[in-house]
């Protein structure tokens, strides 16, 4: 456990020192919402319907751009042979480096999806039920992404591989927590999405660090 | 010592399935296998399809565009069991590292991903004049269409390496991840409220289906089934043999090289 906080804190501490790199999905997930109300239109209407949608996408997008370096920077200069080594096994590495993914990327995207909402003209009710599915959202995409960036390691265009991959895996995230969302902006319970979508992030917790840590001593052998 | 009583080799005669992971005797048996599979699945598919086509009443509701699900049905089956089949040899693969079921499961990916592109271009061309739309987002025709992504990045992801090895694994692991999707496929008609009609045909139940078009039905979709194994196998066989020329060329070029050495030395 001990090496695994160790592990954590090395991922913290590296993004903390590339602070502009972490910056990055921040502001491309800003910029990007903010082309919506440009390209559809500035009428309340219209945008606040959408709005959960496009909070969605777009953070989903910005949680891909930092994965190609996820282990990217770790496989290229050999420190991921050993991390393998370390003692830890190769899902907790997988684990340990999702958690920085999620801390680093899916928090900031988490607190900066309320001002965005409320740019997007969303009704304030529905702000809660939004962040609350947006929390184990994020979660999941973190999950999903390591398990799509210790696949294309090692793999020639692994960039443009990656969103091919982890994309299809997501729709459920998508579907859900955007049905959440909905559901509340209507005034129903959004309870059964949020449901399911704990029950994705439960499922997922084990299995998808799991998957990653196989890929990862594939690509080490 | 006798170090043979210490250490029995394990019988290569075994009567388990492994011994049909050697290459070699997996060309042997799909040889002689392979032409049967073809004419079986090329006879069967073209009963189906002339008995569905030409005989088979139309439907009171639908007409004659009822006739497009000889093609449609059978192709949405090979599409999940197509999944599945790539499923249990990327499991195979990981778990007894048989070279064979790596190229099996290479070998499924297009093929899976041709059956899944005609069901989803039939269903296309069945929707337009039943529900008024090419296309329409509902859970069932979503799910199938995340399926076929899944077997594109299946497909990409194993081509993506340059050790072959390396990219099998990868593409293995990704299988497995994406085998969640085909229980979402199967009860997407049921969990959600959809606008493709629910199964017609289930394994407990009787079919909810006229006799008559459910003979043409069944005869389209084996042979269809024993045409997709045939091609599989036989899309198996050329990528065994691809690697045994490689291997003989690899193995010349050494050869020339080491002769060249030999001279300058």
């Amino acid at each position: 456990m001990s090496v695994f906080l160790t592990l954590l804190r090395r991922e913290l501490r590296l993004s903390l020192r590339h602070g502009a790199d972490t910056l990055a999905a921040v502001l491309f997930f800003l910029v990007t919402a903010a082309l919506f109300p440009l390209a559809i239109g500035p009428a309340p209407e219209t945008l606040g319907r959408l709005a959960p949608g496009i909070v969605y996408v777009c953070a989903l997008l910005a949680a891909l751009l930092p994965l190609d370096r996820l282990f990217g920077a770790d496989f290229d200069d050999g420190s991921l042979d050993l991390l393998l080594l370390s003692g830890l096994p190769a899902a907790a590495v997988a684990g340990a480096k999702a958690a920085g993914h999620w801390i680093v990327t899916g928090l900031p995207l988490l607190l900066a999806a309320a001002p965005i909402a409320i740019m997007l003209r969303m009704a304030p009710e529905t702000l809660p039920v939004l962040l609350m599915g947006l929390l184990p959202a994020t979660l999941l995409l973190s999950l999903f992404g390591t398990v799509g960036a210790a696949l294309v390691l090692g793999a020639r265009r692994g960039g443009v591989l990656l969103p091919l991959l982890v994309l299809p895996l997501t729709t459920p995230v998508l579907i859900f927590g955007v049905a959440a969302a909905d559901a509340a902006s209507f005034g129903q319970t959004a309870r059964p999405d949020l449901l399911l979508l704990a029950a994705m992030l439960a499922a997922a917790l084990p299995l998808c660090p799991l998957a990653a840590g196989a890929a990862l001593r594939g690509s080490a052998e | 010592m006798d170090t043979n009583a210490i250490y029995t080799p394990p019988s290569p005669r075994g009567r388990n399935l492994h011994r049909f992971g050697n290459p070699g005797r997996f060309l042997r048996v799909s040889g002689k296998v392979l032409p049967w599979l073809t004419a079986v699945g090329v006879s069967l598919t073209l009963i189906g399809l002339g008995w569905g086509l030409f005989y088979a009443p139309a439907d009171w509701q639908q007409g004659d565009a009822v006739r497009i699900i000889y093609i449609h049905v059978p192709a949405a089956w090979l599409a999940s069991a197509g999944y599945m089949g790539l499923a249990v040899c990327s499991a195979i693969s990981l778990v007894w590292r048989h070279p064979l079921a790596d190229l099996t499961a290479a070998e499924i990916g297009p093929v899976g991903a041709g059956a899944t592109f005609i069901c989803l271009t039939t269903g296309s061309i069945w929707g337009k004049p039943m529900w008024g739309a090419w296309w329409v987002w509902d859970a069932r025709l979503t799910s199938v269409l995340v399926l076929f992504f899944l077997y594109l990045g299946h497909i990409a992801l194993i081509r993506a390496f340059d050790s072959p090895e390396r990219g099998a694994r990868a593409g293995a692991i990704l299988a497995l991840v994406g085998v969640v999707n085909l229980p979402i496929i199967k009860f997407s008609v049921e969990w959600w409220n959809t606008l493709h009609q629910p199964a017609t045909i289930t394994f407990t139940g009787s079919p909810t289906m006229y006799i008559g078009m459910l003979w043409p039905l069944l005869f389209s979709a084996l042979g269809m089934s024993f045409g997709f194994a045939a091609i599989v196998v036989a899309r198996t066989r050329a990528g065994v043999m691809e690697r045994r020329i490689r291997g003989l060329l690899l193995a010349r070029a050494q050869q020339e090289a080491g002769a060249r050495l030999d001279v300058l030395a």
